[in-house]
């Protein structure tokens, strides 16, 4: 059994109603104290690949391969198993603070209300964990009789993220847990995400569409498209030489401040529908290096020479290396 | 907001109900058994058997018989023609209720929660009068001035009715006019009413006409909780309600068939009504299934 | 900025106030657009970026200032008529953010063209389908779409649908309120290209209310930053990004992810201001 705190092998998820699996073969590592981003598209699968990972699935979601959270397969376990899982094990920080929690009760309650259920902690214990937790995320010991309505979109994050340390987790699944608030306010939260992940030792899967926060932050980046990993690598080397089609064009689709000003370099078409089966590289249709093969062949997972760490998924990656890595292929 | 209210667990919507080409065979049915009721309804004159009103004291209560197919009633009149002649009343007294009602309780809602301000707080203090006001009360007063027949407690229900109708439409609108696209069309040039009955109105219009189906079936039955007091249709004419209540002293003897049949040509009816409503509402606001 | 209509400036606010009880959305907010030009206003939840664009399409009213396109006041009186309605829709049109909201969802693409075409161009009805096959042409989509229903489009199309849909009316100014923000990076792109050729083909004037620095660089050739409901900083967006004056604009600048980020030193630096 390895020592990575998240271990992802083989995860395939069929929805009803699909013509090809949501996601097709995820295979995807979080070690203890590591950040890894998960970038993708909206449709990429990201999102669920996360929630997999507490097994909050969609209905009617049938799942073949493991998730395993410290060694223990999450697909398997029985209820009871479950519950420990998302009370102890793993924690998650949704997108929208002000969705995910309950706007009439208190932040006390919220704060305390899984500890006091589920692991039968008494309540001047569970409250004293949550000040200090609220310490740690930067909030006084007032918040615990306040309502969510009274507090700020950015404070509300740092208590969604107080909450997600209540049970001492060793993995955070992180999905879009900036996307709402200003760029002022990310800084702080990524900051304080950091921040913790370190004191506390725990992982990070941090979920996102932004390249550059991705980049930013992260020590390794998986690229989703279509259900499947396009790339992966640690971020600079991922960012810095694109080793897949659609890797590369992202970057050069997203408006930079130290890209060359002028015209985007946008990706023609969209991301292929889920009532569509698909043979060949699912980036085929739009890649504007794709061959016969790419249309017919789905191109495994191969190692980037000389790279450590990296896989790539494209037939044409080592003839692509240098034009991907300029920014000149304009289209 | 209006989504999660038009998601609802229709029956039309039954895996079962939709045959290989998508089309459902229940909403077919239920279409082909209003039209049943309906052209019945039309024909009643001709194709009832005997005089509905014909008294035959001595065969009362006879069974199913060649000449009485489906019975005679405590009074020995005929239940096959007084289930046909009655589905006349049964099916306008209530049709009356839920359009008035509709009509006026969606213009009342609509301006309310469109316009807002004063008008929001008179037109809603007024309807609310009414809530308080019992329906049966108000069809009392109204027959009592107008005397017995079919219009006055038509009316009566009608404006208790209308109550539900304005508070459901008046929430709708105020949810729906939050919506983007509203001031998308402000900002094109489009003016209010335009606005409003274009566009507001057909996205609401779904939800409204289910609570106007649903208002069907509650017509029917206090319709013919008016009939039994005697404030309803004329003692004489015949109608699916007031059989039911002439039929309970049959039940307490052992010949329950002149009450369960219009029973349950009352359920049936009601449930073609809302499966039907309910498809038409669909149509109305152009979604899938 | 003079009171004088310049043949140069298509739209011109001046000294715009408006409070929401003690909260002042908007404190004398005063920029210019020229004709054919790009401005951004840039700025966080509670800047007032929204309640100026909201003033300027008219959707919220001033409590005082001026907004005048192409010379004429937006807010002069005799303004409750068709006719005046008609006008002020020709000046200033808007795009929302969210494009699965903003379109009516029982409408086909084509009716909402041609149901903006009936209203401000009545005389040349016949003229209506060629017309609306014109503008679905110049937003990149197809007579295919034209009678597709908005849940049946991706976010891109629809959000090109409503691109259409304003220049419909054919406005001297296109407000983007958050035009991109809820679309993915690659079809986010093809809609700033897409903008910008119509830009280019029309000579329409663009203001983009945004909180993406990297879209205002993209598009933009004027920026207006503001804060609390005060522009801090204005000037050709080139220059203020590559030198910005004022803290608040560092701030942001900084604040925005890349390799080699300091999200504490950003945190500390946002305490200070």
């Amino acid at each position: 059994m390895s020592t990575d705190t998240l271990q992802i092998q083989g995860l395939r998820l069929h929805l009803p109603g699909a013509a090809r699996p949501v996601l097709a073969g995820i295979d995807l590592t979080v070690g203890e104290r590591e950040t890894v981003a998960l970038v993708g598209e909206s449709g990429s699968g990201k999102s669920l690949t996360s929630r997999s990972v507490l097994r909050l699935l969609p209905p009617g979601a049938t799942t073949e391969g493991t998730v395993a959270v410290q060694g223990e397969n999450v697909l398997a376990m029985d209820a009871k198993a479950l519950r420990r899982l998302r009370t102890h094990t793993a924690a998650m920080i949704f997108q929208d603070p002000r969705a995910a929690i309950n706007p009439l009760r208190r932040i006390g309650d919220f704060l305390t209300e899984s500890l006091r259920l589920n692991a039968d902690l008494p309540e001047a214990e569970a409250t004293e964990r949550a000040v200090r937790m609220l310490d740690a995320v930067g909030l006084g010991e007032r918040v615990l009789g306040q309502y969510p309505g009274q507090l700020s979109g950015g404070m509300l994050q740092r208590v969604m993220i107080a909450s997600a340390l209540m049970g001492d987790p060793a993995l955070i699944l992180a999905d879009e847990p900036t996307t709402a608030l200003d760029v002022t306010t990310q800084a702080e939260v990524v900051g304080l995400l950091d921040d913790l992940r370190e004191r506390f030792g725990t992982g990070l899967l941090f979920v996102t569409h932004d390249l550059g926060l991705a980049a930013a932050i992260s020590d390794r980046v998986y690229v989703m498209y279509a259900g499947r990993i396009a790339e992966t690598g640690p971020a600079e080397a991922l960012f810095e030489r694109p080793r897949h089609p659609y890797t590369a064009a992202l970057l050069r689709s997203t408006p930079r401040l130290d890209a060359p000003q002028g015209r985007l370099a946008a990706i023609k078409g969209q991301p292929p529908s889920l009532k569509l089966e698909l043979t060949g590289c699912p980036f085929a249709a739009r890649c504007p290096f794709a061959t016969q093969v790419c249309t017919e062949e789905l191109p495994p997972h191969r190692p980037v020479p000389e790279e450590s760490g990296r896989l790539v998924a494209c037939h044409h990656s080592e003839k692509l290396a240098d034009q991907l890595a300029g920014s000149a292929t304009d289209d | 907001m209006t989504d999660a209210l038009v998601r609802r667990p229709g029956l039309a919507r039954l895996r079962i109900s939709k045959d290989r080409t998508g089309r459902s065979w229940l909403y077919l049915l239920c279409l082909g058994f209003l039209g049943v009721v309906v052209l019945m309804a039309v024909l009643a004159p001709w194709i009832s058997p005997h005089d509905p009103n014909a008294v035959d004291l001595g065969n009362a209560l006879a069974g199913p018989s060649g000449t009485h197919p489906l019975g005679v009633d405590g009074s020995g009149r005929d239940t096959a023609s007084r289930l046909i002649t009655g589905a006349r009343t049964s099916l306008l007294g209530p049709l009356g209720v839920v359009v008035f009602s509709t009509v006026a309780g969606v213009a009342v809602g609509l301006a309310a929660g469109w316009r807002g301000g004063w008008l929001d707080s008179v037109l809603s203090r007024t309807t609310e009068l009414v809530f308080a006001f019992p329906g049966l009360l108000l069809a009392l007063l109204i027959v009592s001035i107008y005397g017995e027949g079919l219009i006055a407690p038509v009316i009566a229900l009608g404006i208790a009715y209308l109550p539900y109708v304005s508070r459901l439409t008046r929430s709708l609108v105020l949810a729906e006019r939050e919506r983007p696209y509203v001031e998308a069309y402000q900002v094109q040039g489009h003016s209010g009413l335009q606005i409003c009955l274009r566009h507001v109105l057909p996205n609401i219009a779904p939800v409204v006409l289910a609570q106007s189906t649903i208002n069907f079936g509650y017509a029917l039955i206090d319709l013919a909780g008016l009939s039994f007091l005697g404030l309803g249709v004329p003692a004489l004419t015949p109608d699916w309600g007031r059989m039911v209540f002439d039929g309970e002293s049959a039940i307490q003897s052992g010949y329950p068939l002149s009450a369960i049949l219009p029973c349950a040509a009352i359920v049936l009816t009601v449930v073609a009504f809302n499966v039907v409503g309910e498809r038409w509402a669909d149509q109305v606001a152009r979604r899938d299934r | 900025m003079t009171e004088l209509a310049n043949d140069d400036v298509v739209l011109e606010v001046t000294g715009l106030h408006r409070a929401f009880g003690s909260v002042q959305a908007c404190h004398d907010v005063s920029f210019s657009l020229a004709r054919g030009g790009s401005l951004g206003i840039v700025g966080e939840s509670g800047s007032g970026k929204t309640t100026t664009a909201r003033i300027i399409v008219g959707l919220e009213r001033a409590d005082s200032g001026s907004v005048r396109v192409r010379g004429r006041n937006r807010f002069a009186a005799a303004g409750r008529g068709r006719a005046a309605r008609l006008e002020r829709a020709r000046e200033v049109q808007m795009v929302f953010q969210d494009p699965f909201l903003s379109l009516d969802p029982r409408v086909t693409v084509g009716s909402v063209l041609r149901e903006t075409l009936r209203l401000h161009f009545p005389r040349t009805k016949g003229d209506h389908g060629r017309r609306v096959e014109e503008l679905l042409d110049q937003v990149g989509l197809g007579a295919r779409e034209a009678d597709a229903m908005p849940r049946q489009l991706s976010g891109g199309q629809r959000q090109r649908v409503a691109i259409a849909r304003a220049l419909a009316v054919e406005p001297a100014v296109l407000v983007l309120d958050e035009a991109v923000a809820a679309l993915d990076v690659s079809v986010q792109a093809q809609i700033l290209n897409l903008l910008a050729d119509i830009r280019r083909d029309t000579g329409i004037g663009y203001l983009f209310i945004t909180h993406d620095l990297g879209v205002v660089r993209c598009v933009t050739e004027e920026v207006v930053v503001m804060r609390h409901g005060a522009i801090v900083e204005a000037g050709r967006t080139a220059d203020v990004l590559a030198d910005p004056q004022h803290a608040y604009t560092r701030l942001l600048l900084d604040s925005v992810p890349r390799p080699g980020w300091n999200p504490k030193a950003i945190a500390a630096a946002r305490r200070a201001l």
